[in-house]
């Protein structure tokens, strides 16, 4: 009886192609993607046919969820620093951050501490906190900042605001832009761009149009996403 | 393909050379499993296209503003649009005419309303955008460079007869709104619109228009 002869074939597979493709896929998704920023609140945008693409650097986005509250984030991290320094300056109740900042390397020195705050607070892909409440914010542990986030907001009351000898007031969101573009020129101006939820209510985009107004911050982005407009109804 | 043939090594033997080969077969699979690994994490946490977005450029306070160098709209050629609550959209045209609340006309938001923003403001705009659907076939035709249709449309846009479009919104009225009137300009090809406040007039004819004249008979006109 003669046994019948099975040819016994490698199962191995060559993946040497395989590994070709994957890795000309995440070449292509490493070099075409920009990440998702971390934002305290879910945001939907209202759709509009507009196709203007953001610009991609020096944005300063404002954040505005349903409730009304109003968050911001900058795209450099030393202007997030110099911005956060130069509005507690102005409110002599909040804490002051005893730190400088090296021009040209951006590196802090001065209290450990703050030092320490402050580095902190420059990675936080988005913020929004009374000045008065941002030391106890930041020395949060970074869960808990991110719990508590969504409901802090930067005010734009003119109650928590400042007020200055001359009778003006200035609230805090004012403050804020005002110092992220202070000392720039118009060329190197941070650009504002404004992302609020459809059903956010237009009382709260008039204060911060308002707000922008009175800042003579009179051109700025709306963020919106794509819709199609039907063509045959606008030859209609 | 991933082999590696090794030749050498061979030991002498009565003066033959006999080679052994040995494959150097290196295994890609973990290394795919890597890729694939981090192609997940690159797809879940970027975001592949830019968020689209709207230019818009807003007057400066008015405050400073001496009487003589505001801009002066031509009655017939005003077109105030008001934004309530509700997904509700009211017009008048050139001045508000507070004792006569049907002065004010319904409009919709919905394109395929017979009222809609877009039918109303196409309606006005007619001349322009005629010239700027003839402009677009140039283009199409390769007639005429991008710059030049850019520059051609925006003066069409802003031409002499063309409307001038004041946008309203009361407190009511949400974020979306603002932006779909916004969207109609740019589709309609207004080329000149204002975000303005909403004033004690405005509010007045709106709700003179919702109770169909009673709240004017109740309250006095707003000066």
């Amino acid at each position: 009886m003669s046994k019948a002869k099975v040819a016994r074939k490698s199962t191995r597979i060559d993946m040497t192609a395989m590994s070709d493709v994957t890795v000309l896929l995440l070449t292509f998704f490493m070099l075409t993607s920009t990440f998702v920023k971390k934002e305290p609140v879910q945001v939907n945008t209202p759709g509009s046919v507009s196709e203007v693409k953001i610009p991609e650097t020096n944005i300063l986005s404002i954040l505005i969820d349903t409730e009304g509250k109003v968050f911001m984030s900058f795209d450099k991290q030393e202007d997030m620093i110099k911005t956060l320094i130069a509005v507690s300056k102005e409110f002599p109740e909040a804490y002051q951050y005893n730190v400088e900042i090296d021009t040209e390397t951006g590196k802090l020195t001065g209290d450990p501490e703050d030092v320490k705050l402050l580095t902190k607070f420059k990675i936080l892909p988005t913020f929004g906190a009374d000045i008065r409440q941002m030391k106890e914010f930041l020395a949060m542990k970074s869960e808990d900042q991110d719990r508590v986030l969504p409901t802090l907001g930067i005010p734009t009351d003119s109650v928590s605001g400042v007020k200055y000898a001359n009778g003006s007031v200035k609230t805090q969101f004012e403050l804020w832009v005002e110092k992220a573009n202070a000392g720039k020129s118009t060329d190197d101006k941070l650009r504002i761009a404004i992302k609020a939820d459809q059903k956010t209510s237009y009382a709260v985009i008039k204060t911060v149009m308002n707000s922008l107004q009175t800042l003579k911050e009179n051109r700025y982005n709306l963020i919106t996403s794509l819709k199609q407009a039907n063509d045959d109804k606008q030859s209609h | 393909m991933a082999e590696i043939s090794n030749e050498g090594g061979g030991k002498q033997k009565g003066g033959k050379v006999k080679q052994k080969k040995i494959s150097v077969f290196v295994d890609f699979t973990p290394m795919v499993d890597m890729n694939m690994l981090l192609i997940t994490f690159f797809m879940l946490c970027t975001s592949l296209s830019k968020p689209q977005t709207m230019e818009i450029v807003m007057p400066t306070n008015k405050e400073n503003i001496e009487e003589q160098d505001m801009s002066q709209v031509k009655e017939s050629l005003a077109f105030t649009l008001l934004l309530d609550g509700d997904d509700k959209v009211y017009y008048f045209n050139g001045k508000p005419d507070y004792k006569n609340y049907n002065s004010l006309h319904d409009l919709s938001y919905n394109a395929n309303a017979e009222n809609s923003i877009r039918n109303t403001l196409t309606d006005r705009n007619r001349e322009a955008i005629e010239k700027i659907n003839e402009l677009k076939l140039k283009k199409l035709n390769l007639e005429i460079a991008d710059t030049v249709f850019t520059r051609e449309a925006s003066e069409i846009r802003n031409g002499k007869n063309t409307p001038t479009v004041i946008i309203k919104a009361t407190d009511a009225a949400t974020y979306k709104n603002l932006i779909d009137a916004l969207d109609e300009m740019q589709i309609c090809n207004i080329g000149k619109y204002v975000i303005d406040k909403i004033g004690v007039g405005d509010e007045f004819l709106i709700e003179n228009k919702k109770t169909n004249g009673e709240h004017g008979l109740k309250y006095n006109i707003p000066k």
